[in-house]
């Protein structure tokens, strides 16, 4: 085996092995073992994806039994007014709450990475990061009252889409202070130092330096947070007003009832998207690094000549 | 930590000049997670301390003497501690939570362990499959299950159609299809921590064991698992923290006989109406969480200070 040979090469000896450990279990059942347990978990992670998309160019009406292949559920989901002015109000609500929340999570970052001692930071970290951890129902719940308490003394505001992109936010928020976090704390220090040196003003080194360089991060709050506040249903049913139902809103209703195979339609479209989003900003992110990395090497060379 | 002095003074000196900054950057997300995440469970503590008058909750502060009197209001709290319905509520919801994430770490601790030990250049391929159902959603995930699970599900039919069984497998509505819906959930939750913690661990240690004579299980527990500790627990608060209060799956999955705090909470507050019995029950909710909360708080700031 390769790593057997490293291994080797390393330590400069074999590593001793007792021959009943040879009879016991041999490398290459190891290896057979560790494959067939990782194919095992994929298959049970997208089995039911599978499922989806397969049942959804299902001509039969029963969800379940396949006659054969046709495209009369996505014709249907054409005419599901209900469903396309609720997938529309997701689409707004998880774009505002997205950048909502990539602006005030950056701010949280920054003051949790900058800052190391001001007063209640303890207080400040735990908020940041209820939100991640506390059951949805919970923050759902909460929020609601307190909305509830405040339209009663202020008279203000009424339930919908403002109050749905205010729960969307906040755990939107918590998310994209750990994406922001991580990036900022394998930042090298070094370039805002440099920076600061050649004589930058702190906000300039935030806009000239450390912006840029957040980039991916920033991208990949966005993405994470859209999802988070596309998918949710239980903040959104708590805070929704009449009027006012969401994507999954709709779907779960829907799913309570039994099983319909318009929900196999949606859920095929929203995976396309998804799968394409996500392979394109992958694609995006490997492509700044590799372009970073070439503008590093060029600068060097540069200095060097 | 010895940084260059000079530099140093420098963003000192330019931090001092950019104090009204400082509060700027600390005030605006203080006061954001002030009014959206402190002030709403205050309010539930609140609530949950009060009565239900027709339409709103009655006042905590009686003025009827003359003199403002703080008036407490423990029913809530008596129903929960006396009525059988809800502690066993909270025992079942914790059994499904504790068996959700026993099942995760089972299933996602060797995938992990294999996971980081696989060709470096085929890993990052590896840990997108992880999180691309991740990316789709979950609600739709939930669904498809039932999809396969129901008695004229994709399963049964399958089964069915080979031979294997003559009768259907009854395994919707039951505990069965809750655990499934729940294990598949979190899964990720637990395979992602671990990996990140296994894929560091530094091999040498191991070459160390096996040539002072250690047989590879034996180092495997002796060095691996000990020095995959953080990720364990960092894994299990992920899982069985949400775990505990799921609403969605139980709701979808588990049939009307399975009992989850979050089923309760919701029906409290939707169907019967009772704001101070839901807040009452988050409340209790929120206190059993506490402890595995706050494990999971240190783990992540110990996490946080080694790397520093």
């Amino acid at each position: 085996m390769k790593t057997d040979a490293n291994l080797d090469l390393k330590s400069g000896a074999k590593p001793v092995l007792k021959p009943s450990e040879k009879l016991a279990v041999s490398p290459k059942m190891i290896k057979w073992f560790s494959q067939s347990w990782m194919i095992a978990v994929y298959i049970f992670l997208y089995m039911p994806i599978v499922t989806l998309v397969i049942f959804s160019f299902n001509d039969s009406q029963v969800a379940t039994v396949w006659s054969h292949a046709s495209l009369r559920w996505y014709a249907a989901l054409m005419k599901d007014s209900d469903l396309i002015s609720a997938v529309l109000l997701s689409l707004k609500i998880a774009l505002l709450s997205a950048l909502i929340s990539v602006f005030f999570g950056t701010f949280t970052a920054f003051a949790l990475n900058r800052y190391k001692r001001f007063p209640g930071r303890t207080l400040f970290s735990s908020m940041a990061s209820t939100p991640l951890v506390m059951p949805d129902v919970i923050v759902g719940l909460s929020l609601l009252l307190m909305l509830v308490s405040l339209q009663h003394w202020l008279g203000y505001p009424e339930r919908g889409l403002f109050t749905i992109l205010l729960g969307h936010s906040l755990l939107g928020t918590a998310y994209a202070t750990v994406v922001v976090t991580s990036r900022l704390r394998e930042m090298d220090s070094k370039l805002d130092e440099a920076a600061m040196d050649l004589g930058c003003q702190p906000f300039q080194v935030f806009r000239l330096v450390t912006l840029p360089l957040l980039v991916p991060a920033l991208v990949s709050a966005f993405l994470l947070t859209f999802t988070l506040s596309f998918d949710d249903v239980v903040l959104s049913s708590f805070l929704s007003g009449p009027g006012y139902s969401t994507m999954p809103m709709v779907i779960f209703s829907r799913a309570r009832l039994g099983l319909n195979p318009t929900i196999n339609a949606v859920a095929t479209v929203t995976i396309a998207v998804v799968t394409i989003a996500v392979l394109a900003s992958s694609f995006y992110t490997s492509h700044q690094e590799r372009k970073r990395k070439r503008e590093t090497a060029q600068a060097y060379s540069d200095t060097n000549k | 930590m010895m940084k260059n002095t000079s530099s140093m003074n420098k963003i000192s000196s330019a931090m001092s000049r950019l104090s009204n900054g400082r509060y700027l950057v600390i005030g605006v997300p203080y006061f954001w997670f002030l009014i959206l995440a402190l002030v709403p469970l205050l309010i539930v503590l609140k609530i949950s301390l009060s009565e239900m008058e027709s339409t709103s909750v009655s006042s905590m502060i009686d003025w009827t003497n003359g003199w403002p009197t703080v008036k407490l209001n423990f029913a809530s709290y008596m129903f929960i501690t006396t009525d059988a319905l809800y502690y066993q509520t909270y025992f079942s919801s914790i059994r499904y939570a504790l068996m959700t994430t026993v099942i995760c770490l089972i299933i996602a601790y060797p995938f992990a362990y294999f996971m980081a030990r696989s060709p470096k250049h085929i890993q990052p391929t590896l840990l997108m499959l992880i999180m691309l159902p991740f990316w789709t959603s979950f609600l739709l995930r939930i669904y498809a299950w039932k999809t396969l699970l129901v008695n004229n599900g994709v399963i049964n039919n399958v089964l069915m159609s080979i031979g294997v069984i003559h009768e259907p497998i009854a395994m919707m509505n039951t505990p069965f299809s809750l655990m499934v819906g729940m294990v598949y959930s979190y899964l990720p939750f637990m395979i992602l921590p671990l990996y990140a913690n296994l894929s560091k661990l530094d091999m040498r240690y191991l070459e160390a064991a096996a040539d002072l004579g250690a047989s590879p299980f034996k180092a495997f527990w002796l060095i691996t698992v000990p020095l995959s500790k953080a990720g364990i627990v960092a894994g299990s608060m992920l899982v069985f923290i949400p775990a505990v209060g799921e609403y969605v799956i139980p709701e979808l999955l588990g049939g009307s006989d399975t009992l989850m705090i979050g089923r309760v909470l919701w029906d409290e507050f939707f169907s019967n109406n009772d704001w101070p019995m839901a807040s009452a029950v988050a409340v209790v909710m929120i206190l059993l969480i506490m402890l595995p909360m706050a494990i999971y708080n240190k783990s992540q700031s110990e996490q946080a200070e080694s790397k520093a």
